[in-house]
């Protein structure tokens, strides 16, 4: 895929503390898959090889385990951090490139893989996308070339140890993400719930409070005309079927139509704490 | 141009003073009363109940169609709620308009309307002590009984409710 240079491996960075999110990164779940596996499994796809960076103390952790490892190497710096992670796979494979991807962009794409690959260039010593938020290099979710190794060793030697820095200082090529949510990423509980919210609605759909009345027949076979309903149905056709269950309503819902604040409604439109909802049997006015 | 919903009973010479007009030449109006009887039972007394939010609405706006659709002046519709006796009147429908034709046309085109469309439900009181709501519990025995509430423009083809007109 790349246009010439070194191969390209892939890196997974599961080193980091998530002191933020107080909970291990690479160990959350967006549908039912921790973030490691959709990082790993989605640079597997681009590349030939991915391997995940961890430090020494990681390495037996069971999220991490089971796929192939790169381990901090020690002495490499006293301050641990992405780039020892990147130079200790240098120095593993120093005759490829990586692409390193972050364990907390839950939004990253094939899309965005692709275009770093498609418009990497091999004669600098990164190529990454420029952040859409702060115009700044994203050295989470770049290619580093082999020819970097040297120069961030010597980075490091004269005290550095932020990646963003490095690619501000030394020459690498910036590039415009396509797909500008590809690189949102997650490092709070707050920021989790709602990433984890819009990957899966359904699962991530919290019970909410839904005004409900009853009328006609439907009104005499739930034994009350309104209520307050603390539900999960994310739509009326799942409401409706949560109150046959509960109230065996005789009428199906082909034979019904729905009402949502006050007007008619999709059974399939999606519901939204405090809507009024009114299932309306078969008419018969005059 | 207005529809409503009434607790009491319709007064037709008040509903029919607001279809008033110098260019209208006629006025034509529809009652529906409870009657008797329906398919076999003797039916004693009825109760309307309405989703009257949803139901001004969709008056209104049926009333807002027969406007646009028929050359009149001017068009209402009151329907009752509540326990209604034999004879009383259920709903009423008025037209006024230049000439006569648009005027029986536009009232026909309200009161089926209304009939496929407002969120009213009726249940009959029989003489045997049962009651029923009408179309729903025999639809819900045979679903192939499908009422017709919804955003139908097909020609309307006359529809037979039983217990009133």
């Amino acid at each position: 895929m790349s246009s010439g240079g070194a191969p390209v491996y892939g890196l997974v960075l599961a080193g980091g503390a998530s002191s933020r999110m107080h909970r291990d990164k690479a160990a959350l779940l967006y549908q039912g898959k921790t973030q490691l596996d959709r990082a790993f499994d989605l640079a597997s796809g681009h590349v030939d090889r991915v391997f995940v960076s961890v430090r020494a103390s990681q390495a037996g952790e069971p999220t991490r385990s089971e796929k192939p490892l790169i381990v901090d190497l020690a002495g490499l710096s006293e301050t641990p951090g992405p780039i020892v992670g990147i130079r200790s796979a240098m120095a593993a494979y120093p005759d490829v490139a990586w692409l390193v991807v972050a364990c907390d962009l839950p939004f990253l794409s094939d899309a965005a893989l692709e275009q770093l690959l498609k418009e990497r260039d091999p004669c600098v010593l990164a190529t990454a996308f420029r952040s859409a938020h702060d115009g700044l290099p994203e050295p989470l979710c770049a290619i580093w070339e082999p020819a970097a190794a040297a120069a961030l060793a010597a980075y490091q030697s004269g005290g550095g140890h932020c990646p963003r820095k490095f690619l501000r200082r030394y020459p690498a090529s910036l590039i415009e993400p396509h797909d500008r949510r590809a690189l949102d990423n997650v490092n709070t509980p707050e920021e989790y719930t709602v990433a984890q919210a819009e990957l899966e609605p359904h699962v991530g759909a919290k019970p909410m409070q839904l005004q409900i009345q009853y009328f006609a027949l439907m009104r005499e076979q739930a034994g009350r005309s309104a209520e307050t309903l603390e539900t999960s149905a994310a739509t009326p056709a799942d409401l409706f079927a949560e109150l046959t269950a509960r109230y065996g309503f005789t009428l199906s819902r082909e034979q019904l139509k729905v009402a949502v604040n006050t007007e008619f409604s999709d059974w399939s439109r999606k519901l939204i704490p405090g809507d009024a909802v009114v299932f309306i049997p078969p008419v018969a006015g005059g | 141009m207005r529809f409503r919903f009434t607790e009491s009973a319709i007064d037709t010479a008040a509903a029919r003073r607001e279809l008033l007009d110098r260019g209208a030449g006629g006025y034509v109006s529809f009652e529906g009363w409870v009657r008797d009887h329906n398919e076999g039972q003797e039916v004693t007394r009825l109760e309307y109940e309405a989703f009257q939010a949803l139901g001004l609405q969709e008056g209104n706006r049926i009333l807002t169609e027969a406007v646009e659709r028929f050359p009149i002046k001017h068009a209402a519709c009151i329907h009752r709620v509540g326990s209604l006796d034999l004879s009383d009147m259920a709903v009423w429908v008025g037209v006024s308009s230049a000439h006569r034709g648009e005027a029986f046309d536009a009232c026909r085109f309200i009161i089926d309307e209304v009939k496929h469309r407002v969120p009213i439900w009726k249940k009959e009181h029989y003489r045997s002590g049962d009651s029923g709501w009408v179309n729903c519990e025999r639809c819900a025995a045979e679903p192939r009984q499908i009422h017709g509430l919804g955003h139908h423009h097909e020609p309307l083809e006359p529809l037979v409710l039983p217990g009133s007109e």
